[in-house]
């Protein structure tokens, strides 16, 4: 018996075959995999996993992968970093930093995509698109190049030089679309909808989104097969926060940790970006759509397909969501990096920036145990903290050096 | 040639007040059905499908958004940073 089931229907009891194909027809709802629990249990245990390789293919028997031929690009398994510093200065017992910067593209949506490019080979699928801003854009095109595929990168046509090399260095067609965000929102469904690609957030959506449910696997195995008080993660569309939650719950099915019940969830925002966070915090169930404007491009998603399901996720573990200025996001990269030698890029100063506020506010009790998600490397938005690296000129003599740096 | 786009609406302000899916309806040749919505007093959403040729179809959001009616994608923004 196969250990996928179905796509099944998150809002309705609709199921359907597995295809590419992300929406329902009853009820519109989002699709997602169902998988056959009883099956996984019999070959998945503690020890199937740690044999396993030292990528996200260790958990590859509860991911919706039929065959062994992945596209590995060495994805996954990123080190869970005690934070000892960034704890002592913030006063808290135990901060760890999942570091998903150092992921083969330097962000963890090398984790998705590795998923989606897996399926899009099994679904026979040729050609392998996406649009993106940056971070996606720049796996995709490495996933597609591994994988063989004919790659389309979909760009705003005023997007930065540094983004667009990093995407158009693995050879894929890169498009820059005239127009503002929502004209490339549009062509692109347009385009998903009448060719035959695999767009990998699009009709490859289910498969895809279930590759950062592996963060909260290695969160869970790194800690020693438990989860923490709190974890603290950026959301943009809202998928990779519920889907470590996911993770979690998947580990305690089929019996390799304790029920998550004492683990909070927290959603970090940027202001210029928060409609999760900010209906959150307004009591409602439902994202209101924003247009962004942020310094974190890699969050600016205005409508989060999943943002329903992020705020529900938040309540139902007495979490709580978080938005912070731009000013913030800047002195959280600088923070991490000045504690911990860390260089996040803007994703990972919002989720810092959203800690040290947290405990401001006292939402973390001293002897608690944080795990924050840091999802992107801080080199792809140089741009934003370039103030800070002004470098102190002297002239040539140990007089000059001395007046300058007295203290040394 | 006859289009079915799965569409998101919300509603702001104002707009909240009016019929605008009736109105859409009579306005241009397009047809809509609801599949879910939740409206509260100051604003709110309604997922539906709008059929029609795709002319029209572009018509009818072009005004939507005239009459401040966000319009998304049943599942939400593409473009991922």
């Amino acid at each position: 018996m196969s250990k996928v089931k179905s796509l099944k229907c998150r809002e309705c009891p609709e199921e359907y075959e597995i295809s590419p194909k992300y929406v329902c027809d009853m009820c519109f709802g989002p699709l997602e995999i169902s998988y056959n629990w009883k099956e996984i249990k019999k070959s998945v245990n503690k020890n199937s996993i740690t044999n396993g390789p030292k990528s996200i293919w260790r958990y590859k028997s509860l991911l919706p992968i039929d065959g062994n031929d992945v596209i590995d690009i060495g994805t996954g398994f990123t080190p869970l970093i005690s934070a000892d510093n960034l704890s002592n200065f913030l006063g808290l017992k135990k901060i760890w930093i999942k570091n998903d910067s150092v992921n083969p593209t330097y962000s963890f949506k090398d984790r998705v995509v590795s998923v989606a490019s897996t399926k899009a080979k099994e679904f026979n699928f040729d050609t392998f698109a996406c649009a993106s801003t940056g971070n996606l854009a720049g796996s995709v095109a490495a996933h597609g190049a591994k994988a063989g595929f004919r790659t389309l990168v979909f760009i705003p046509s005023n997007l930065e030089n540094e983004k667009i090399v990093a995407a158009s260095i693995y050879g894929p067609e890169v498009v820059a679309i005239k127009g503002n965000y929502d004209d490339v929102n549009r062509l692109c469904t347009e385009l998903a909808e009448t060719k035959p690609w695999a767009f990998v957030n699009i009709n490859l959506r289910p498969f895809y989104s279930e590759g950062s449910k592996t963060v909260g696997f290695e969160i869970a195995e790194q800690l020693g097969w438990k989860t923490p008080d709190h974890i603290i993660a950026p959301a943009a569309s809202g998928s990779l926060f519920i889907k470590v939650w996911k993770g979690f719950n998947e580990f305690f099915e089929i019996g390799l940790i304790e029920k998550p019940k004492n683990t909070r969830m927290h959603i970090a925002q940027p202001k210029g970006c928060s409609p999760i966070s900010t209906s959150f915090n307004e009591g409602k169930t439902h994202p209101l759509p924003v247009i962004p404007k942020t310094i974190a491009k890699s969050l600016a998603i205005g409508n989060p397909a999943d943002g329903y399901y992020a705020i529900k996720l938040a309540k139902e573990t007495r979490g709580s969501a978080h938005a912070v200025s731009d000013d913030e996001i800047v002195k959280g990269i600088s923070l991490l990096a000045r504690t911990e030698g860390i260089f996040t890029e803007t994703a990972g100063g919002v989720v810092i920036a959203t800690l040290v506020k947290m405990v401001k506010q006292e939402l973390i009790s001293k002897d608690e145990e944080v795990v924050v998600l840091i999802t992107g490397n801080g080199l792809k938005t140089q741009e934003v903290i370039s103030s800070l690296s002004a470098p102190t000129e002297i002239n040539p003599t140990i007089k000059s050096f001395e007046d300058s740096f007295p203290n040394y | 040639m006859r289009l079915s786009k799965q569409l998101k609406f919300t509603f702001r302000g104002k707009s909240i007040q009016r019929p605008l899916i009736y109105e859409v309806g009579h306005k241009f040749k397009v047809t809509t059905n609801i599949r879910k919505a939740d409206i509260e007093s100051d604003g709110g959403w309604v997922i539906l499908e709008l059929t029609g040729s795709k002319e029209e179809i572009n018509k009818a959001l072009d005004w939507l958004k005239e009459e401040e009616v966000r319009v998304d994608n049943v599942a939400g923004d593409i473009v991922a940073g």
